[in-house]
């Protein structure tokens, strides 16, 4: 199964004076579910292009099952690929759009039926042969992409925002089966996207770009809970980050509040304390007790359905942001109300600046 | 993923060596050729003053000119309307105009030129009309002199007048002369105030390319004018064809093509590219 | 002051008015070529083929016909292929200089044909190429080629690069992707382009005068010819042929503009 493992060794590419790629470097493992998140402009679908091998990139290597293909042209890589808004052959029907990967090998048309037929069913789209792309649902040319990608058994496969143009209640349904399709073929999958949902669902690993690099890589609940920095707390999801300090002693949080904080990152003394929204706890009360609690205000109160979301203000200008559950027998806040809001040391990190 | 220099290079080897092979080579070695016969440079400005200023010469250069204007203006004046009318209406209407222009865009030349011809003859198509209202007691000269030469280029030009404006007009974003029509303007300020201003653009364009092309006309003219009515590119042909005077073709040449070249400078500025072609 | 109503109506018979005077002298020409008449009236007295048998039963005639269809297909095959590689190239290339080869590849339409002509003539005399006939297809494809740059760049636009892309990842080289996606997508696009190369090479004058000699006389060059002596009415016949073959072309380009409106057709 090494035909399926990945790696870029510093990777860079620049265009002109600016660098979208800068020195990247990852190991996939075969069968992994590898996903790239970022936002737009942050080098993600610059780095699927270097993998893929529409760019070359300036510096580095690009290893595919074991082999160094820096220099192969696309053709020569042996990958499968979904791409953004399908691409699919406006000129070829459903079957000739899945075959194409294995016409243009010149595989024995007998064998090309037979593969087609199995790569159609396994998206579901068996009977839709002789359909025109024109003729398909959005859904359904997603699922012509998928079997195109997947056709010739590459052990890699290449999707970039795959379902973005794709309602939200198909969008999840896809995620499964794309999840459940990669599962049972064994195929290494890297997945390009900037729904941090969508990564969460779907990823094995993850890796988080901005500005070219890599700023954190990791399996998703690590990524989403431990962050190294603020930018991946942010993106990942709603974040507290409140201005902190280390002294000799232990934290000073707003309002020189005495707090805990677990592992962080923070190299110097001045920095943010990061807390999920919904690893607060919220209950009526006026004083701090103990480390870990500060006491607020509620400033809003907003009502999710299955969650609460309160503003507190618990120092001049320091508000957090606190997700209660909704659950049986469920008080809820009122602004205005005085709340204590307490958390555990090791769900809250220090984080530089 | 971009072709790489290379590649692109070699993909438009065929049409440069085309292009340089034909057309910029052949002209450039014609003009320097024929210039150098007339030996060193005082003797060339000598034979230049003498060829562009001499009485034939002079007097076609300024009918080139003159035709050209009144021509152009003529196709602004005709087609301005058609084009307006081309840019609102829809289907079998549009069909209907298009075709009207279309047709005669692509047919060639010199059928439109020998149709017109056949229409303006002394028994042709408008004398009898002209003669049947009684207009005229006798069949009025219509060919062979500078109303014919007129006719028949106003005719030949003007689709390419009528669609270069129909491009300008055809890009006016309906919902403004809705807007100026909410905000109460009358049909006609409309007109003034908001599509002629938008479409000004088109109108210049249009004007240029016009001009461009007539200046440069051969065809019609010959068949249709009168020995007043020698045009510049009918007299290159004729130092070439008939008196094999290279020199002197050579001279007119660059003063037509220096002309040209420079309103098609300022074309650019006002077209998008290729729109003269399409 | 005009009402809205009654200025609608004037300009509507102005249009009608001037869209009759575009099309009214192709069609009259047409209608005179079947005159029976000693020469061209219109309307004609009396119904005929007499012109047409007069035209198509001179060898001289037929010779053209024959020349202008050889001509215009050579040409057109030419600057279309010609014309396919480098339009491509201009979309798809890495190119400095962009815009002034673009517009360069313009220019023949711009220099008048007159100039075109006489520097062409003045080449080819010299190396023996006058009324050589694949050579004037050659020189036609020049004055083509600008013509077919523009269709074809318009239908090379609508073939998104990212098809391309996915057909280099599934195995494609370079003419694979040529030939296996960017023609069947650009094709309407390439015979329209074909049409048009073929028309101006057919209906093409001012080169060809200079260029065809005794022995090569194309259609239009023949109409030329015979008009500076008289106006004659077997013009009209041959005319009338002239027409035909545009308003087909016209017709089948129309034709393959609906169908590329309607995306690509099922089996």
């Amino acid at each position: 199964m090494a035909a399926g493992a990945v790696a870029l060794e510093g990777v860079t590419k620049r265009y002109g004076a600016e660098t979208v790629v800068a020195d990247v470097s990852l190991a996939i493992a075969p069968g992994e579910f590898f996903t790239l998140l970022g936002p737009s402009g942050s080098g993600k679908t610059t780095t699927l292009s270097i993998l893929a091998g529409f760019v070359t990139a300036d510096a580095g290597r690009v290893l595919l099952g074991g082999q160094d293909m820096t220099q192969v042209p696309p053709r020569g890589r042996g990958l499968g690929m979904v791409f953004q808004n399908y691409a699919i052959f406006p000129h070829l029907d459903v079957a000739g759009n899945v075959a194409f990967p294995l016409a243009v090998k010149r595989v024995p048309k007998a064998e090309i039926a037979t593969r087609v037929a199995e790569a159609l069913a396994l998206v579901k789209l068996t009977g839709f042969e002789g359909r025109y792309p024109r003729q398909l649902s959005g859904g359904q040319q997603q699922r012509v992409a998928l079997a195109r990608a997947i056709v010739a058994r590459p052990g890699i496969v290449l999707m970039d925002e795959p379902l973005g143009a794709l309602d939200k209640n198909l969008r999840y349904h896809m995620q499964v089966e794309i999840k459940e399709i990669s599962r049972r073929l064994g195929t290494t999958v890297i997945y390009v996207t900037h729904d941090q949902e969508e990564a969460l669902t779907m990823s094995d690993r993850i890796a988080i770009m901005e500005h070219g690099r890599i700023a954190q890589m990791g399996p998703p609940r690590e990524v989403y809970e431990r962050p190294d920095n603020a930018f991946v707390a942010a993106f990942l999801g709603e974040a507290n980050l409140l201005p902190a300090r280390r002294d000799g002693t232990g934290v000073a949080g707003p309002g020189g509040a005495r707090l805990e904080a677990g592992a962080g990152t923070l190299p110097g003394a001045e920095g943010l304390l990061f807390i999920r929204p919904e690893k607060l706890g919220i209950a009526p009360g006026t004083a701090a007790e103990g480390p870990n609690s500060l006491a607020g205000r509620v400033r809003h109160a907003s009502f999710l359905g299955n969650t609460v979301r309160y503003a507190v203000e618990v120092a001049e200008g320091a508000v957090l942001v606190c997700d209660a559950p909704n659950g049986a027998g469920t008080v809820l806040h009122a602004a205005g109300d005085s709340v204590l809001l307490r958390w555990r040391a090791e769900d809250c990190r220090l984080l530089a600046g | 993923m971009p072709l790489t220099l290379r590649a692109t290079l070699l993909l438009l080897l065929p049409a440069l060596l085309l292009l340089s092979g034909l057309f910029l080579l052949p002209i450039g070695w014609f003009l320097t050729a024929s210039i150098a016969e007339l030996g060193t440079w005082p003797e060339i400005l000598e034979e230049a003053e003498a060829v562009l200023l001499s009485g034939a010469v002079g007097r076609s250069l300024l009918t080139t000119g003159w035709i050209g204007l009144v021509v152009t203006l003529l196709t602004l004046l005709l087609g301005y309307p058609v084009s307006y009318a081309l840019s609102r209406v829809r289907g079998a209407a549009f069909t209907a105009i298009l075709l009207c222009i279309v047709l005669p865009y692509f047919t060639s030349t010199i059928v439109r030129t020998y149709a017109w011809m056949v229409l303006l003859g002394r028994n042709g198509l408008i004398n009898q009309i002209l003669l049947g209202l009684g207009l005229v007691a006798e069949p009025v000269n219509l060919l062979y002199n500078r109303t014919g030469v007129i006719i028949g280029m106003t005719y030949v030009l003007l689709p390419y007048m009528v669609l270069t404006l129909y491009a300008a007009m055809k890009a006016v974003d309906q919902r403004l002369l809705q807007a100026a029509e909410g905000m109460g303007a009358s049909p006609g300020q409309i007109f003034l105030r908001v599509f002629m201003p938008l479409t000004l653009h088109g109108v210049v364009a249009g004007l240029l390319i016009t001009f461009i092309l007539a200046i440069g006309f051969f065809v019609t003219p010959a068949l249709m004018g009168g020995p007043g009515d020698v045009m510049v590119a009918m007299l290159i042909e004729r130092e070439v064809e008939i008196t094999q005077n290279w020199p002197s073709a050579a001279l007119m040449t660059i003063v037509l093509l220096a002309v040209t070249l420079s309103l098609y400078a300022v074309y650019s500025r006002f077209a998008e590219p290729g729109e003269a072609v399409r | 002051m005009m009402g809205p109503v009654l200025r609608a109506t004037l300009l509507r018979v102005l249009v009608v008015l001037l869209c009759f005077g575009l099309l009214a002298p192709i069609v009259i020409v047409a209608i005179a070529s079947f005159s029976g008449d000693g020469y061209l009236k219109f309307p004609p007295e009396s119904l005929s083929t007499r012109w047409y048998a007069r035209f198509l039963g001179d060898p001289r005639w037929r010779q053209a016909i024959l020349n202008s269809f050889l001509i215009g297909a050579l040409a057109s095959a030419l600057s279309t292929l010609i014309g396919f590689l480098a339009a491509y190239a201009m979309l798809r290339g890495r190119l400095p200089l962009r815009r002034v080869v673009a517009a360069l590849l313009l220019t023949p339409v711009i220099v008048p044909h007159v100039i075109t002509a006489v520097a062409i003539y003045f080449l080819s005399a010299r190396f023996g190429l006058v009324s050589v006939r694949p050579w004037i297809a050659v020189a036609h494809s020049v004055v083509a080629l600008p013509v077919v740059l523009v269709i074809l760049q318009s239908a090379l636009r609508t073939v998104d690069p990212a098809l391309e892309r996915a057909a280099m990842v599934f195995g494609c080289t370079r003419w694979g992707v040529f030939h296996r996606v960017v023609l069947p997508l650009a094709l309407p696009g390439v015979v329209s382009a074909a049409l048009f190369a073929f028309l101006t090479s057919f209906d093409e004058l001012v080169i060809s005068i200079f260029l065809a000699g005794f022995r090569s006389e194309t259609l239009p060059v023949r109409i030329w010819n015979s008009l500076l002596l008289e106006v004659e009415p077997t013009i009209a016949a041959v005319s009338t042929l002239l027409i035909a073959v545009t308003t087909i072309a016209l017709g089948i380009d129309a034709l393959l503009r609906r169908r590329r409106g309607e995306g690509f057709p099922g089996r």
